[in-house]
């Protein structure tokens, strides 16, 4: 009988060695005279133990990790083909690994178990049946039923997304063609985040599909995916992913054999971080520098091309198909307070088990990082956890009891965004973390306004000079001052949420710039 | 290829955009994949067809960092600068690539680019590099080095 065995084809999975370990599979195989067939999946999002490979077994998929390519022969010779759990990579059934096991997959309930570009695959795992619900339904029914779910932008602003279609619905076309637009955010700039990475690679029609309800919800035939240039992998999964879709009827003139069009384009970004922030974006769309517009009129209102455009992020439009399928009270069950249903949350950086967590709001920041990261990945004690990119404030232990919700982030001066927590352990420096704060927004700063484009230079070179210790007082003092600035000057969040991981450094960390007692140039009138 | 086929040749890629709703910057992209960059020479033909200034286009083209107006070098080497990957020693790479390139991030010799990338999206398998478009995670000084040296030796 030939054993099918499953490996990730994610760029992480890649990044650690995943082809050269299907390959050594194969070649093993054959060596042994066991037939094999390997399909290639998106990844579980068990960073660590990637390359991850699954052996399909009568009683489910059992994993082993990390298989490198030169542990492979080993492994085929303990018995990997025919799922022996003795080897200490085996992880025993996927599905049972604790990590894995308590979440609570909505969003990513496919990625990681079907081939990404096998549509048939997409529907036997409940794919397509959301669409088919949505083109029995009326445009008002479908943002009804979005509404009722609670669902909220998960690109940073948490927006509802249902009153966003809402206003699309109602707002008039203006021009000469006549059109709506759906605009898929996968600009994935933040640092820290690989969700929508990890979905458009591992389950690229959910995302399809929910672009295609969104223009039944809104009345648009046409849709755009604005992807970041420095995701080469993804855009050929997406690539492939859509010509199927025309291929099947899940795009083109007749969606699904019905009377509705929908039409969908990909562009690649040219490295600007600023072309996530949604009005940037829609410029760069239209083939312009991607500088920020003025606010209003709102994009849902005056958007790409002047006409009314739903901006949504990867996993906000992937969420949608779901939504249909279950009903918005199923979905509207998990979570808590406003913030209703499951967060993909991106746990990396200094972590040992880093990777993707999709839950229900509502865990703390303790909770996650001690049962799901199990500590640090360097065995030294944690220090700071920058939460919501790199605009994201840094939090202290202190405040790792917080819960991860849109209301209790707020609440200690923090951010959800994107879902992308980042550790750091105890040796970090967090006056050089500040500092790069201001150097990443003056490198990215469209150059609209002026303290977004000069404070974040000045406020670059302010904590530099903190730091190497001249008239450290007063610079911190001049510090404050033009976060203040920034804050209430900034006409995106770029210029008004750098501050944030600024100040919370200054905040929390206070003794890593320095004391202020030993300052060498002012050092004569100081405060005890 | 002489300079005259390359106007050509990019006006004909630029002809296959101008339908295309805000079709200049997939035809930026589709020269540079062509040739590698976008040469300053062809910022004119590019305007004309698109009915646009040179100025507008060379705006553009400078908006935007992953457009390139220079050749680029033999290879690419594209560290991550950002958080998830300074937390795990991104910085120490950051440092051995400079020493052993002897060349700053951001710019390049014959030989390499050296580029600063922020975030590759493999935060969870930090520090993260991409050489010639092959991604790399959890890399190590040593293997960086390696790397480093055999493309060196190429
Ligand atoms: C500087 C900046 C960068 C942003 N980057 C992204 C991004 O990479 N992806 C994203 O989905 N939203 C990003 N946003 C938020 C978008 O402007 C917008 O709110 C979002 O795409 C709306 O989709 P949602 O309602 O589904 O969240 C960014 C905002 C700012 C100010
Ligand atoms: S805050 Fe910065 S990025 Fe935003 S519009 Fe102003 S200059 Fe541009
Ligand atoms: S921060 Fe380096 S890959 Fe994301």
């Amino acid at each position: 009988m030939t054993t099918s065995i499953y490996i990730s084809q994610d760029s992480i999975s890649l990044a650690l060695g995943a082809d050269e370990t299907v390959q050594a599979i194969a070649t093993a195989a054959v060596k042994v005279g066991e037939p094999i067939r390997i399909i290639r999946t998106g990844s579980r999002g068990m960073a660590w133990l990637e390359p991850y490979v699954e052996v399909l077994t009568p009683n489910g998929r059992i994993g082993y990790g990390p298989v490198t390519e030169t542990m492979v022969d080993e492994l085929i010779d303990t018995g990997l083909l025919k799922g022996n759990t003795e080897h200490p990579l085996c992880q025993g059934l996927t599905e049972q690994i604790p990590y894995f096991k308590s979440q609570q997959r909505l969003t990513f309930a496919r990625v990681g178990v079907i081939d990404p570009l096998s549509i048939e695959h997409y529907e036997s795992e409940g794919g397509l049946q959301g669409l088919d619900r949505a083109l029995c339904l009326s445009a008002q029914q479908i943002i009804d039923e979005i509404k009722a779910s609670g669902l909220r932008g998960r690109g940073g602003a948490a927006f509802p997304t249902g009153i966003k279609w809402q206003t699309v619905l109602d707002a008039s076309v203006s021009g000469s063609d006549k059109n709506k637009y759906i605009v898929c955010n996968a600009d994935e700039g933040d640092s820290g985040t690989f969700a929508d990475r990890m979905l458009m690679e591992g389950d690229p029609f959910s995302l399809i599909e929910g672009m295609v309800i969104a223009g039944l919800g809104v009345g648009a035939t046409h849709g755009y995916i604005y992807l970041r240039s420095e995701y080469p992998h993804t855009a050929e999964v997406l690539t492939r992913a859509i010509e199927l879709a025309y291929q099947q009827q899940l795009l083109g003139e007749a969606i699904r054999a019905s009377a509705h069009a929908f039409h969908l384009h990909l562009r690649i970004g040219a490295g600007a971080y600023i072309c996530g922030e949604e009005t940037s974006m829609l410029d760069s769309l239209e083939g312009k520098r991607g500088m920020v517009r003025v606010k209003p009129p709102l994009p849902a209102i005056n958007g790409l091309f002047g006409e009314p455009t739903v901006v949504n992020n990867v996993i906000t439009l992937a969420t949608v198909p779901m939504i249909l399928q279950q009903g918005a009270e199923h979905y509207q069950q998990f979570g808590q307070g406003e913030s209703r249903g499951t967060l993909a949350i991106q746990l990396s950086g200094n972590v040992a088990q880093a990777g993707l967590v999709e839950l229900a709001f509502g865990i703390t920041i303790d909770e996650l990082v001690r049962t799901y990261g199990k500590g640090s990945a360097t065995g030294r004690p944690l220090r700071a956890i920058q939460i919501g990119g790199p605009l994201g404030a840094y939090l202290p232990s202190s405040l790792w009891q917080t819960s991860l919700d849109y209301e209790s982030m707020a609440s200690v001066g923090a951010m959800l965004g994107h879902g992308g927590l980042v550790c750091f352990d105890d040796t970090v420096d967090m006056a050089e973390q500040a500092e790069f704060s201001m150097r990443f927004c003056a490198a990215e700063s469209c150059g609209k306004c002026t303290p977004c484009r000069i404070g974040s230079v000045r406020g670059a070179e302010t904590i530099a000079k903190i730091r190497r210790n001249e008239s450290r007082k007063d610079n911190l003092v001049l510090l404050e001052d033009l976060c203040e600035t920034m804050v209430a000057g900034s006409l995106c969040a770029m210029g008004s949420l750098t501050p944030s991981p600024v100040r919370s450094a200054v905040q929390h960390f206070r003794q890593d710039f320095g004391d202020v007692n030993d300052d060498q140039m002012s050092g004569a009138d100081i405060d005890a | 290829m002489k300079s005259v086929d390359c106007h050509e040749r990019v006006s004909e890629i630029c002809k296959s955009f101008v339908d295309t709703p805000g079709g200049l910057l997939p035809a930026l992209w589709a020269i540079q994949n062509a040739y590698g960059y976008l040469a300053p020479e062809w910022t004119q033909t590019i305007a004309d067809d698109f009915n646009l200034s040179a100025a507008e286009v060379y705006g553009v083209i400078s908006f935007y960092k992953a457009l390139k107006t220079c050749q680029p070098a033999k290879h690419q080497i594209a560290i991550c600068r950002a958080e998830a990957c300074q937390s795990m020693g991104g910085r120490n790479l950051e440092k051995t690539a400079v020493k052993c390139l002897s060349i700053e991030f951001d710019s390049s010799d014959r030989q390499f680019d050296l580029e600063s990338v922020y975030c590759l999206g493999l935060c969870a398998a930090a520090p993260a590099m991409m050489v010639d478009g092959r991604l790399y995670g959890r890399v190590t000084e040593q293997q960086l080095l390696s790397t480093l040296e055999r493309l060196q030796q190429e």
